[in-house]
């Protein structure tokens, strides 16, 4: 006789994922896990293939014809292209150390988030139609065919990397995955195949300057707006100029740090400080964004966006370029940017003024950071500072992907706030410096429609977050990008509410003595400062 | 009515809560094997075996997570710590899937592993331990109803945060093109 099966094993219900290979489980396109498409405007403002009203959750993309052809022809020209990614293609032994250290994977756990599984969706494709053994071996030799599964697992997935690089610096071999998934998006942009979130600042930044395609009264205006709370705070009235021609100096930062809290508190600390030098600078309203949304379109058009900050300050007849606080605008300069464009002859190596320092290391770029002028600044004792008016802050350290994985910056940021700053914990060792976690919202994915794929990829940073705030009292997570001070904001409101996000201008505005100011009462935001809480 | 109360920790529980506390660490060691069977099997295996809290806060949060709900079960007096314990899963599980059934159905599956830890000694009850459990299986379900109230919350926060960006991306925009109101500015016109 059968056995009989006991109610609670009837009961039970089995939501055990179908055990299918990899190649064979096609990507199921969950809401609240993908962007909009981008629009056919977007696209057509900057000349991008196939522009047209599309949806993801569409079955039909509206691709065209060949779009095999297409795709297969443009990974041919890149594999000729980029000698490195014919490397990436065939090095991979398939080790698994960068497994598990993707915060995608870590969040979502969905094995497709791994790095090496990622890659795998772009490398079997490369064995089946550029490896002999792929050819005639198929399967066996992890190869498979093209078809529009694949296409769309490429999308969803190469929209969940962050090119956040984590998992390079565990890769024996230096696999450079954001490398690769730049490629993927560079080859289902052939397509017209892009997010909203992407398409719409990178044109917008294309043909007005920044992001949010403000027009240069505007950003003029957005900044001049800032000056009402500085003067109402410190008493101070900063006069910044504007494509002023013959400035010494250009500084270029994020949009976001014009438009968007707690951005914003950034950028009056940028005014603050340049007040204070009396600095020979200009803003420009035409190069009016650090960040490059073309770097996570293409190649060409990240070229185009950087080209724009070059061609103004050539326009403008400066000197050299400072650069604001921003992620992957510092990775395009570091790595990118000489080879499209540099070396800029035409400007000289940026020296500070104040205290003579010549920076060599940006000898062919023109461009540091403000970080480095800050920390040159404080070295030479050339700022009078008052930590204490931070003294409410007990802060911890965010290393953003793009300026610590993509050069190496860990000190200069520490230098400074440590300056400014009394209560300072560093998070644990494995989520900080090189081996920082991304703030899950990178790379362009920072929309709204993709929040639960932010908030779960947001998971591993925000957990050493609440580490920290549960044992040191850490109320304020500082950084220097435009894109961590958006997304932390969201991601630790949801995993460790009560913490907030500071960028690291901000806390030297507040701390900044300045020639004739009054008493001040308040920090930057408007909110008290230690012990004038009565007074307000 | 106060979910936080478990009503299965009466005192006439005393004999099954002994025994669950000897086999503690099967039980939750079970508990989280049936949790991991929602993953696939590449990544139930790095859930369970990454001992790291900060490589894992995934792994880490849900052993956390069920040991706190194991023990309130047992101790009464823990009761008001439930939503803290669910909060630590299913703040993760609320993002992990969306499906509110499915997010929650682990805390359900305890009767099963409880039952499971017990075969031997409901083999040869004379119907004690069996009424004793089913005053456990009340206090899960209160779990569950609790585990609702704090999915639900999570979800609502999830919707909360999109509308908070669109604000502060917004904000300073509209407050410059004068097409909104700072109304301590009006003086005693706010209500």
């Amino acid at each position: 006789m059968a056995k009989q099966p006991k109610p609670e094993e009837l009961a039970k219900v089995d939501y055990t994922p179908p055990m299918t290979a990899w190649m064979d489980t096609p990507a199921v396109l969950k809401p609240g896990n993908f962007c909009n498409a981008a629009k056919e405007k977007s696209l057509q403002l900057l000349d991008m293939p196939n522009p047209r009203t599309w949806s993801a959750k569409d079955d039909d993309w509206k691709l065209p014809d060949n779009w095999k052809e297409i795709v297969l022809e443009g990974l041919r020209e890149r594999l000729d292209k980029y000698r490195s990614l014919r490397v990436f293609m065939d090095i991979c032994v398939r080790c698994g150390a960068c497994a598990d250290k993707c915060h995608f994977f870590i969040g979502t756990g969905d094995p497709k988030n791994m790095p090496v599984l990622r890659a795998e969706l772009l490398r079997s494709i490369y064995r089946k139609e550029f490896t002999t053994a792929g050819k005639i071996l198929g399967r066996f030799a992890g190869a498979r065919e093209m078809s529009l599964d694949v296409l769309k697992e490429w999308w969803y997935y190469f929209f969940q990397c962050t090119e956040c690089r984590r998992c390079s610096v565990f890769c024996p071999y230096g696999i450079d995955q954001a490398e690769i998934t730049m490629v993927g998006r560079e080859l289902l942009n052939l397509l017209g195949l892009n997010i909203d979130w992407i398409m719409g600042p990178a044109s917008a930044c294309y043909h007005k300057g920044n992001h949010l395609g403000l027009e240069p009264h505007t950003f003029k205006s957005s900044i001049e707006f800032f000056l009402d709370d500085i003067e109402e705070i410190t008493g101070i009235r900063p006069e910044p100029t504007f494509n002023r021609k013959g400035a010494e100096i250009l500084f270029v930062t994020p949009s976001g740090d014009v438009f968007a809290d707690p951005g914003t508190y950034t950028c009056m600390g940028y005014l603050l400080l340049f007040h204070e030098l009396g600095l020979d600078y200009t803003w420009s309203t035409y190069a009016s964004e650090g960040g490059n949304f073309g770097f996570f379109t293409s190649m060409d058009v990240a070229q185009k966006l950087n080209y724009k900050i070059y061609a103004e300050a050539k326009r403008l007849g400066v000197k050299w370029i400072l650069g604001g606080e921003c992620g992957h605008m510092w990775r395009v300069l570091n790595q990118y940017m000489d080879t499209w464009n540099g070396p800029a002859d035409f400007l000289e190596v940026p020296t500070s003024p104040i205290t003579g320092t010549r920076f060599d290391a940006a000898k062919s770029t023109k461009m540091i950071h403000i970080a480095e002028f800050t920390a040159d600044l404080m070295r030479h004792g050339k700022l009078k500072l008052d930590p204490s008016r931070n003294d409410n802050k007990i802060l911890t350290w965010h290393d953003s992907c793009n300026t610590a994985r993509g050069m190496g910056f860990f000190e200069e940021p520490r230098y400074v706030l440590k300056k400014v700053v009394n209560n300072f914990y560093e998070m644990p060792e494995n989520t900080i410096r090189e081996k920082t976690f991304c703030c899950g919202s990178g790379s362009g994915l920072n929309a709204s429609e993709n929040m639960d794929i932010r908030l779960k990829g947001g998971l591993p940073r925000a957990n050493a977050v609440k580490y920290v705030n549960e044992k040191f009292g850490v109320n304020f997570v500082g950084n220097i990008c435009a894109i961590d001070r958006a997304a932390l904001t969201t991601s630790i409101d949801y995993w460790a509410p009560g913490v907030r996000v500071t960028g690291l201008h901000e806390l030297v505005g507040n701390a900044l003595v300045m020639e004739g100011e009054k008493k001040r009462t308040s920090d930057l935001r408007g909110e008290p400062l230690p012990g004038c809480e009565a007074e307000e | 009515m106060d979910y936080g109360r478990v009503s299965g920790s009466e005192p006439n529980c005393m004999e099954l809560k002994r025994i669950l506390l000897t086999k503690k660490a099967f039980i939750l060691n079970r508990w989280f094997d049936v949790i991991l069977e929602a993953y696939p099997s590449e990544t139930s295996r790095f859930i369970q075996t990454q001992s790291d809290r900060f490589a894992n806060p995934v792994g880490h949060s849900i052993r956390k997570g069920l040991e706190g709900l194991f023990d309130t079960l047992i101790d009464e007096k823990r009761s008001g710590e439930i939503s803290g314990f669910l909060d630590d899963i299913l703040r993760i599980r609320a993002i992990q899937e969306p499906v509110a059934s499915r997010a929650l159905s682990f805390i359900f599956d305890l009767k099963a592993v409880l039952r499971k830890s017990l075969e031997d000694e409901l083999e040869n009850d004379d119907g004690r331990l069996m009424q004793e459990l089913s005053a456990v299986d009340s206090a899960v379900d209160e779990q569950a109803l609790l585990g609702f109230d704090v999915y639900m919350k999570c979800r609502e926060k999830v919707s909360e945060l999109k509308s908070q960006e669109i604000r502060r991306n917004t904000f300073r925009l509209l407050q410059q093109a004068r097409l909104v109101t700072d109304l301590t500015t009006l003086g005693g016109e706010e209500s």
